[in-house]
């Protein structure tokens, strides 16, 4: 059993090695996440994020532009992740008195 | 939880490091707009400064800087302050987290964005710092402890 999951770690690695060699360069402007439009006619949201991340929120640093304006909802439930990870310690590792 | 050994070079070198950690830890806050940086890294940098203190001059005297009982209402309070964001624009007739509707005057749109941003990012360090700490106190007191 073993030697049968040994096998297909190694098929699956070099599938895996197989398939990144697909992948478009760093910084590729022909890349899928670099384009105006995807390649089913929808805009891509990169492209928007780079050309209105300054004029948008006069922050020359487009990362936090996306993870606190654009994406803030979603750095919100980061946020509460934390602290449920903490209430979670506290629940579990402090005796009551 | 007292630290058995008290030797006098660690506590002079971690009582000398721990402000300048914590004024980097604002800088990287409160620079998070213009260069790499923000909430969640300069909170675990205000975390391992309280750590540090904790791990060598002993948790009695760290807690004159951040006491035990702290660590689960601030992480609630960095919490509440990043929803309340929220929650005000919402209230004052915007979408959740849409920051120009922040009730402060004589700013500009993008101003008031960038505003905003620093208010949730003061909120995700005040959570993280607080909970790592937290974690730690709680892992140090544990069923095991006293």
């Amino acid at each position: 059993m073993r030697k049968i999951s040994l096998i297909a770690l190694v098929l699956f690695g070099a599938l895996l090695l197989y398939a990144s060699s697909g992948l478009p360069g760093h910084g590729d402007p022909d890349g899928p996440s670099h384009r105006e439009r995807s390649r089913a006619g929808s805009p891509v949201a990169a492209a928007h994020y780079i050309r209105h991340a300054q004029g948008d929120a006069a922050s020359p640093n487009i990362v936090t532009v996306v993870l606190a304006d654009y994406r803030g909802f979603d750095t919100l439930g980061e946020t509460v992740v934390v602290l449920t990870a903490g209430l979670v310690c506290y629940l579990i590792l402090r005796r009551s008195p | 939880m007292t630290s058995s050994s008290r030797n006098p070079i660690l506590i002079t070198a971690s009582r000398l490091l721990a402000p300048f950690i914590q004024l980097f830890a604002l800088y990287v806050i409160f620079h998070g707009h213009f260069g790499p940086g923000g909430g969640f890294q300069g909170g675990a940098l205000l975390a391992a400064s309280i750590l540090m203190l904790r791990l060598s001059v002993g948790a009695e005297r760290s807690e004159l800087k951040f006491r035990k009982s702290w660590g689960t209402p601030v992480g609630a309070l960095g919490a509440m302050i990043f929803a309340g964001t929220g929650l005000l624009t919402l209230l004052l007739g915007g979408r959740f987290l849409e920051y120009h509707f922040l009730p402060l005057p004589d700013l500009s749109r993008a101003e008031l964005h960038s505003t905003g941003i620093l208010l949730i990012e003061v909120g995700v360090s005040l959570a993280v710092m607080a909970v790592l700490v937290a974690i730690y106190d709680d892992i140090m007191e544990g069923p095991g402890g006293d």
